[in-house]
Parts: C-alpha cells; sequence; structure tokens
C-alpha cells in the first residue's frame, strides 16, 4: 500500500478547452435546429413509414416490369464501369504530377491537387446536371459525370499511395543512373500498385452507388426508375428498384472485397 | 579511445598522394575534398577527404550515427553536401547537370543495406533494370520488353550470383540472401567501374552474410572495379578491404591501409 494518492480520474479541462467543448455544443444544437430536427415529427414518422411500407409491399415482380428494371440496372453497372475505367486511367498521370518530389515540381503538384480538391466537392450529381447539359441526356453524361468524380477520388489517392511507397527501390534505381520517369514507371508505380487496385475497387463500389441515382437528372440508369416510382406514387414498382439497387451495390462491394483479397492480399 | 583514435588521422597510406601508394600510380576514381555534411543544426561529419584508386577496395568503418551512409549518398549525388568537393570519374558531383549526374551513375553501381529490389516484380525485370542509366526508355522496364542483349546481359549477371534458375521468380519470393544476390547481379549489369555497397550484409544471418560477402568482392575482383563498402563486422573489413577508413565524432579517424591493421584497434572506432 502506497502513501501516494492516486491521481485524479479527471483532469480539469482549461478555461481555453471548457470554451471549445460549449462552443462545438452550441454549434452542433444549432445546426440540428437548422436542420429542423422534430421531435413531434420524429414520434408521428413511424405510422407513416409503415402507411408506406403497407402501400410499397409487395413488391412489383411483374416479368414485364423486372425486365424493363433488370435493363436499366444493366445500363446503370455499365455507366458506373465505363466510367470507373476512364477515370482511374486518366487518375494515374493525374496523380504523377500531383504526387510530391516524384516528376514535377511542388508549384505543380499544389496546383493539380487544388485542381482534384475542387473535383471532389462539387457532388457526383451536380457533374451530371453539368453533363446533361453539355453532351444532353442519356447516360453517356451519367458516365463521364463517373469518371471525373472517380478522377477527384483516385487522383488524390494514388498520389498519396506514391510518396508513401517504399523509397528504396526507387532511391537503388536512381543511383544507378536511371531519369525520373523510368524509376517512377520501375520502381514507385509497381511499389504504390496493390494501394492503386484497392483503391481503384474502392472507386468502382463508389460509381455502382452514385450510378444508381444519376438517373434522377437524367443522367442514364435505373435512378429515372426511381423517380417515376415516386412520382406516380407507384410505391411497389419503387420498392422494386430500391431492392434491386440494394442488391446490387451490396453484390459488387462483396466481389470487389473478394478481388480486393485475391488480388492484393495474397500478393502484397 | 585507443592509441590509433588518439593519433590524428594515422594515414600510413595518405589517399592518393603518391609517397606511399605502391608504383605505378593508378588513376583515382573517387576524391573527396574537405566534405562537410549538416542535418539542420546537427553536424553528421566534418572535413571528410579521401581518395580511391582504380581497382581498390576501401572500407568504411564506424559506429550507428557517424554519417557513412550520408558518405555514400553525398557521394552519387543523392542528397548534396553542404561544403567540399566530390570528384567521382572526372564529375564535379557538386556542380554537376542532372544529365552528368545520370552519366556518373550509370559508370556505378550500389547494393544497400536492404537490398532495394521493386518486390512485385521478376528476378530478371529487376536485374534488367540495372541497365537503366546506360540505356534509359521503357525497353529497360521489364525483362518482357527489353532487348535481347539486355536480356542477356542480365541472364549472365545473374548467372555470376548462381541464380539464373531463378530469374522468373518474383522478387519477395526470394530469402534474404538471394535478394541480396539479386541486387549484386543488378548493381554489375552496367558494367560499372565503381561499386558501392551500403552494409551488404547488415540484414543477413551470418552464413548468408559470409556468402554474400565473398560473392561480391569474388566478382568486384573478376571484373576489376573499385569497391566502397560500409560494414559493422570488423573481420569483414580487414579481409576484403584494401584500406580502411574509419569515422568516429563526426570526423575521418583512420585512414589506414588494412594489413597494417588490428581488429582491437578497429574496436576503438566503436567505443
Amino acid at each position: 500500500m502506497t502513501d501516494i494518492a492516486p491521481p485524479a480520474r479527471y483532469d480539469r479541462p482549461s478555461a481555453l478547452a471548457f470554451l471549445g467543448y460549449a462552443a462545438a455544443i452550441v454549434i452542433i444544437l444549432w445546426s440540428f435546429a437548422g436542420a429542423g430536427f422534430s421531435i413531434d415529427k420524429v414520434i408521428s414518422s413511424p405510422p407513416r413509414f409503415a402507411d408506406f411500407l403497407q402501400r410499397a409491399l409487395p413488391p412489383n415482380l411483374e416479368p414485364q416490369v423486372l425486365a424493363r428494371l433488370g435493363w436499366k440496372m444493366l445500363e446503370t453497372l455499365q455507366i458506373a464501369l465505363a466510367g470507373a475505367v476512364i477515370g482511374v486511367i486518366l487518375s494515374v498521370p493525374v496523380a504523377l504530377l500531383a504526387a510530391r518530389g516524384l516528376i514535377v515540381g511542388p508549384w505543380i503538384n499544389q496546383t493539380v491537387r487544388t485542381i482534384l480538391g475542387f473535383i471532389r466537392a462539387v457532388p457526383d450529381i451536380a457533374w451530371a446536371l453539368v453533363f446533361v447539359v453539355a453532351v444532353g441526356l442519356g447516360p453517356f453524361a451519367g458516365m463521364l459525370a463517373i469518371a471525373i468524380d472517380t478522377i477527384g477520388f483516385c487522383g488524390r489517392f494514388f498520389a498519396d499511395d506514391m510518396e508513401a511507397a517504399d523509397k528504396g527501390p526507387a532511391e537503388s534505381l536512381s543511383a544507378t543512373g536511371a531519369r525520373r520517369i523510368d524509376v517512377v514507371a520501375c520502381a514507385t508505380v509497381p511499389a504504390a500498385m496493390p494501394a492503386f487496385i484497392s483503391t481503384a475497387l474502392f472507386a468502382l463500389e463508389k460509381a455502382v452507388r452514385s450510378s444508381t441515382i444519376l438517373g434522377l437528372v437524367g443522367a442514364g440508369g435505373i435512378g429515372i426508375e426511381l423517380k417515376v416510382g415516386f412520382d406516380l406514387f407507384d410505391y411497389p414498382t419503387a420498392m422494386t428498384v430500391i431492392l434491386m439497387i440494394a442488391v446490387v451495390v451490396i453484390a459488387i462491394e462483396q466481389l470487389s472485397g473478394w478481388a480486393r483479397t485475391r488480388i492484393i492480399g495474397e500478393q502484397r | 579511445m585507443t592509441d590509433l583514435l588518439t593519433t590524428p588521422l594515422a594515414r600510413d597510406v595518405p589517399a592518393q598522394t603518391g609517397a606511399a601508394l605502391s608504383a605505378p600510380v593508378l588513376p583515382v576514381d573517387l576524391r573527396v575534398t574537405d566534405l562537410s555534411k549538416h542535418f539542420g543544426d546537427t553536424p553528421i561529419f566534418q572535413d571528410v577527404s579521401f581518395g580511391l584508386s582504380r581497382g581498390e577496395a576501401v572500407a568504411i568503418v564506424g559506429a550507428n550515427g557517424t554519417g557513412k551512409s550520408t558518405l555514400l549518398r553525398c557521394i552519387l549525388g543523392l542528397i548534396p553536401a553542404d561544403h567540399g568537393q566530390i570528384d567521382v570519374l572526372g564529375t564535379d558531383v557538386g556542380r554537376a547537370r542532372n544529365a552528368q549526374l545520370r552519366a556518373m551513375r550509370a559508370q556505378i553501381g550500389l547494393v544497400s543495406q536492404k537490398h532495394n529490389l521493386v518486390p512485385r516484380l521478376s528476378v530478371l525485370s529487376n536485374v534488367v533494370q540495372g541497365l537503366l542509366g546506360r540505356r534509359p526508355g521503357i525497353r529497360h522496364w521489364s525483362q518482357t520488353l527489353a532487348p535481347a542483349p539486355s536480356r542477356e546481359a542480365a541472364m549472365t549477371a545473374l548467372e555470376k550470383v548462381g541464380l539464373a534458375h531463378l530469374a522468373s521468380r518474383r522478387a519477395d519470393r526470394l530469402s534474404g540472401g538471394q535478394s541480396q544476390r539479386v541486387a549484386i547481379a543488378r548493381a554489375l549489369v552496367g558494367q560499372p567501374k565503381i561499386l558501392i555497397a551500403d552494409e551488404p550484409t547488415a540484414s543477413l544471418d551470418p552464413a548468408a552474410g559470409e556468402d554474400v560477402m565473398d560473392l561480391f568482392f569474388r566478382l568486384a575482383l573478376q571484373e576489376g572495379v573499385t569497391v566502397v563498402f560500409i560494414s559493422h563486422n570488423i573481420e569483414h573489413a580487414l579481409r576484403y578491404g584494401d584500406r580502411v577508413l574509419g569515422l568516429a565524432d563526426g570526423r575521418m579517424k583512420l585512414d589506414a591501409r588494412a594489413h597494417n591493421l588490428s581488429a582491437d584497434a578497429l574496436r576503438g572506432l566503436y567505443d
């Protein structure tokens, strides 16, 4: 038994920390108010939700509806895959420009990173609206929206992956007199490849999720069916669309996880 | 401190100053003059000077943190020195433009403490990439794209280190000793004039370390290249080095012929 008293269970916060906590609580409450948070609505919503479920279930499983929605879902996946592939491919050169200490100087790195930040800041649905104006209604606008969104995502993470890659092989190749571009191609990119694959698979998952709602603004895919279902109060069909999206997104996530383990898990 | 260390620069053979080197006088491949390097306010080494004749093998010894690896990186121009001059194969490293530095490095082979192979590529691709200094471009990014003479040169280098049969194996499937042998093949494939090795046996068990050192110096002798190597293994320094340079307290405390030195004297550098 020691005579020394144990330290206090809790440290008294400094005045500044206390003010910080208080300010954080005020901001959170203010946000709730701004978001129209209402206990009354929370309490009254379950019966309304139950009413929706009653009208939406069972989902519409008529063969011709399933066939139509199936084709739209297929189009959605095509938009996602094509957009993600183009985005991932274009992300590699963009990332080479964004990665610090690799090929170009800090000014170009920072400029490219700022542009990538801007691309990520604009939501994919907004990009879809822009491309609908630029190339017209239809899946091509959706594919372009997915591609640009993927560049914003992968461009930044590919650059980070290359910056974090083991520098040893790159230094050894530099020491042989190899040019910077050769060093990047032979040492940096292969070292970052497992991370590239992982990021690209996440980008594909993200693209599939995004592509399901691009139809809401006329950029192709199954989203338009969801909008029409709700607009016409055809809740069973809307429910079919929701379930179809859920099944496909979960399946793609599982597939992507499996591929990630197979490709990276064994080869890393 | 031993007597050796209290004696200022015990140079029984002053580097390329002529007198003690046996005739004929060989060309100097590498000369370092009054070199100093700081990282921030921390001095790493100061006023380091030495020269290396063609075909000579020099061991650099010293405790951790004495700047041995930093010195090698300065020599290769991978990091700039703060003061002093480095002349490698006629290139003033401090003033050389990028293209001149690359041309100089193309005549040097480096074997690092970690083998630094590209793990996901095949053994042959790793060795082919050792030619990038002399033959830049996409055709030497991988053995698949490499022209036949380069593939042949890489296979010959692998044959010399006894690993030609593993040419298609992925580099990350090799043992530590095999990896270091491949690193030696990669360093030799470009037929360098100088070989630099930074603790090549540090990550290996003693038996593999002996094998690698034997192979490294047998090949270096065969090819007639100048060798600079860092080693914490005093036996290696004395056995494989013609000369031993000792760094302690950021200064060159020893520059002597290996056969004039005892292991005990070198251990003093680590006190």
